[in-house]
């Protein structure tokens, strides 16, 4: 019998992946847009992102509904409990979202929306990995309610996390840009891609000392004999993936890095999965008390099944009607 | 600061705050999607460039309304969570199935498609450009299904169980998606984003045309806007007629505070045209009144006993002067708008169409008619369905999260601001797009990319180059 709660565990997860490896990099190009001042190089940088943008956000849209389908109790007491990083991170998202057209619209205000675009990609970025940290750091429950005050969710832990996202999306943005642009441009995103690195890796050091130090359970779910057989692999691949990573940067293979750097996001994304498990609200609320009844998940399986694959296919399409370096001045504006 | 406040009252203000600016871009973006898709369909259809140059010029201002759309609905999905976390645990189960229907079935259509309309005509050529614009629109239908159909459960609750931790659980699913009110809601909502988009439309044309009556791409919009006008108000004026009907028959204390009837009427209510509606005094003021009308309307029965409030306890009252004059705002502007198509028809036969500059004026003072109409119209449904969010069930203070004063009342600060900063820019740039004309040749979001007409130019378009545009 497949347990419909653990697949639907899955689902949201694999959603909230889609959208960090999807908005991950184009919030990081955002993010980037003040190391880049020339005109010329914000256009293409820009356009590299603006036809696939809005899908990409899609995917937050539905971790957001899909977890409010899936688990009711799990966002009813997560959301409150991240009220100020979710309203701040909503507000980046209107401010760089709306930046993609109206800097097209004015000469005038031109830099005013490409401080809006960064601003705003910047408050998005800290706000989602604050959000993770109190998450991970752990919410107060009352009952069926969150339990804490609106201020719980900052700590030291979570403004680490939260810069840690900003590393880790910078990476993902500068090896886009390595991905779509050429010559001057791309020269530039290499040298970034090289010292992003290096600081997503302090981050992910700093965060995975930290973590064991939160909650016992997580130093026994990580280091405790026998679960050591299935943890130690994380760390080892990490590493194996940083030298492929570097390898490929320094023998500037143009399409590598952005996707080894996605791998190291998939591996610290399966490493926190690891630390989280089976809990939704950490050591509060497990999947299986959350869980929608089981008619409403099965009710939504069928949509899944049928349409997250058309989804994929039509997304991968657009990728692919806009494959290709971006060039300057062949913009789409 | 803001200790003293209530809560229940800044969640609700946020909620109608951030949700009445986010109403407006759908109703345009539902709207423009389906005129866009028509434009195209004309153009590789007749081959007629003037059809082109309307549809890269709606589609500059669709690229902006839709833009704007995206940010403030994504705002909308998480804010379930983070204001109404009690709604959200109790009523997730049926509510957010519904709403991840709408992400998988209709934003992703949308945002999938979005990129190729806006950007890939030179890239995949017309017919699969044609088939983005085609998905685009379909999507926005599908998002209007959806969230509509979410809404009129919440409204008109069918279909559900409540199981032990209090939660509602869908019994029947189809019972659910197609509850009592959802198909009135729906065709009212979906005529009002057509109507809404048609006026837009209608006033640009106007607007040019009163400038220059020659122009061709503000003669083919004003017409097409006109058509609209003329044909959809009266059966939207019709639409809204059975909407009330049904909510006469699921939610009667929504009626009861539209119409004013604080005092049951056992002999026939009358119609309350204009009045001041006292709630703690629970009568109307200065009422002007047609007798026996009310049952007339709504009973089609001039006799037929209404009512009123003073048979429900007082704690379930609705507001009763916010729903009684929006209700008037919006059914005034019903009739405007079913005025301007009745005269323009007439206009269309005098052969003065394109002359008449009352029309013209008339048709341009009724730009953001649509809009108005909108938000009045849902003021009026939200306001009149309280005390409750799923009504006669869940009280709207029993909703809410379990948030401090200071919390809310900052967002809502902070939402204020950045809302009216930056969709007032937006607002700016989308007039500015307006006040030129189309013009010949006229170049979509793409602009800058250098054309290659052979590449564009439908199999038709080979044949028909030569006709005046």
């Amino acid at each position: 019998m497949i347990d419909i709660a653990v697949v639907w565990a899955f689902i949201i997860a694999f959603s909230v992946f889609v959208y960090v490896v999807m908005d991950g990099f184009d919030l990081g190009l955002g993010m980037l847009f003040p190391l880049f001042p020339k005109k010329e190089d914000r256009d293409v940088m820009m356009n590299s992102v603006a036809p696939v943008w809005d899908g990409n956000e899609t995917w937050l849209v539905l971790g957001g509904g899909g977890l409010m389908a899936a688990f009711p109790l799990a966002y009813a007491v997560l959301m409150p409990a991240l009220y100020t990083p979710m309203i701040v991170m909503l507000l980046g998202l209107v401010f760089r979202g709306v930046a993609f057209e109206f800097r097209w619209r004015t000469t005038r205000e031109r830099n005013l929306w490409d401080i809006a675009f960064a601003g705003g990609s910047l408050m998005a970025t800290l706000a989602q990995g604050v959000a993770l940290g109190a998450i991970l750091q752990g919410i107060t429950v009352n009952g069926r309610h969150y339990g804490g005050g609106w201020w719980d969710w900052l700590t030291p832990f979570s403004v680490l996390t939260g810069l840690a996202l900003m590393a880790g999306y910078g990476l993902l943005g500068a090896t886009w840009l390595v991905l779509k642009t050429e010559g001057a441009l791309r020269d530039r995103a290499y040298r970034l891609s090289w010292w992003l690195l290096f600081a997503m890796l302090a981050a992910i050091g700093l965060v995975s000392i930290a973590t064991p130090f939160l909650d016992a359970e997580y130093a026994r779910r990580w280091f405790a004999w026998p679960n050591i057989i299935l943890t130690a692999p994380v760390p080892i691949a990490v590493a194996a993936i940083t030298a492929l990573l570097m390898r490929s940067l320094a023998a500037k293979q143009d399409y590598r890095p952005f996707f080894l750097s996605l791998a190291l996001f998939a591996l610290s994304y399966a490493g926190l999965g690891i630390s989280m498990w089976p809990y939704i609200v950490p050591r509060s609320i497990t999947i299986w008390q959350a869980a929608s009844p089981d008619n409403s998940l099965h009710f939504m399986s069928y949509g899944v099944a049928v349409l997250v694959p058309i989804i994929l296919g039509y997304t991968a399409w657009a990728y692919y009607v806009f494959r290709g370096k971006v060039r300057a001045g062949a913009g789409y504006h | 600061m803001f200790e003293g406040f209530d809560p229940v009252i800044l969640a609700r203000a946020q909620f109608a705050f951030t949700m009445s600016f986010h109403i407006i871009f759908p109703a345009f973006s539902i709207g423009l999607a389906s005129y866009l898709a028509v434009l195209e369909a004309l153009w590789l259809w007749t081959g007629r460039d003037v059809f082109l140059n309307l549809f890269n010029y709606w589609l500059k201002i669709f690229a902006i309304a839709f833009g704007m759309g995206v940010v403030s609905g994504i705002v909308m999905s998480y804010q379930f969570g983070t204001n109404w976390s009690a709604f959200s645990d109790k009523a997730g189960p049926i509510i957010g199935p519904l709403m991840a229907y709408e992400v998988l079935t209709a934003f992703f259509l949308e945002a999938g498609f979005l990129g190729v309309m806006l950007f890939g005509l030179e890239r995949v050529g017309p017919r699969l450009h044609f088939f983005a614009t085609l998905m685009v629109a379909i999507g926005t239908l599908f998002s209007a299904f959806w969230i509509l159909s979410a809404n009129s459960w919440m409204q008109t609750p069918t279909g559900y169980t409540i199981n032990a931790a209090g939660q509602f659980v869908a019994a029947d699913w189809w019972k659910v998606i197609f509850n009592p009110s959802f198909p009135y809601r729906l065709v009212h909502m979906v005529l009002a984003a057509y109507l809404t988009t048609a006026f837009v439309v209608g006033a640009v044309g106007a607007w040019h045309l009163l400038k220059d009556t020659r122009l061709p791409g503000p003669r083919v919009m004003f017409s097409m806007a006109m058509w609209m006008a003329t044909l959809v108000a009266p059966l939207q004026i019709l639409a809204g007629d059975q909407h009330g009907l049904n909510t006469l028959e699921h939610q009667p204390t929504k009626i009861m505070a539209m119409e004013g009837h604080f005092e049951s009427h056992p002999h026939g209510a009358p119609l309350i045209l204009f009045g001041i509606p006292s709630q703690a005094e629970g009568r109307v003021n200065y009422a002007i009144e047609i007798p026996k009308l009310g049952s007339l309307i709504l009973k089609h029965d001039l006799n037929a006993p209404m009512a009123g409030l003073d048979t429900v306890p007082r704690e379930n009252w609705p507001p009763v002067p916010v729903t009684f004059w929006s209700f008037r705002i919006m059914v005034g502007i019903g009739f405007l708008m079913l005025g301007l198509g009745l005269l323009s028809l007439f206009m269309r036969f005098r052969g003065k169409f394109y002359e008449s500059r009352f029309l013209h004026i008339f048709a341009l003072a009724m730009g953001p008619a649509g809009f108005i109409a909108v938000l009045a119209g849902w003021v009026t449904t939200e306001t009149g369905r309280q005390p409750f969010t799923v009504f006669g069930l869940l009280r709207t203070s029993d909703s809410v999260s379990p948030l401090a004063a200071p919390a809310v009342a900052s967002s809502l600060i902070a939402f204020a601001i950045v809302y009216f900063l930056v969709f007032a820019a937006g607002t700016i740039y989308l007039l500015r797009l307006m006040a030129v004309p189309p013009h010949h040749d006229e170049q979509g979001p793409a602009g800058n990319v250098p054309s290659r007409a052979a590449g564009i130019t439908p199999a038709v378009g080979a044949t028909a180059s030569g006709r005046a545009s």
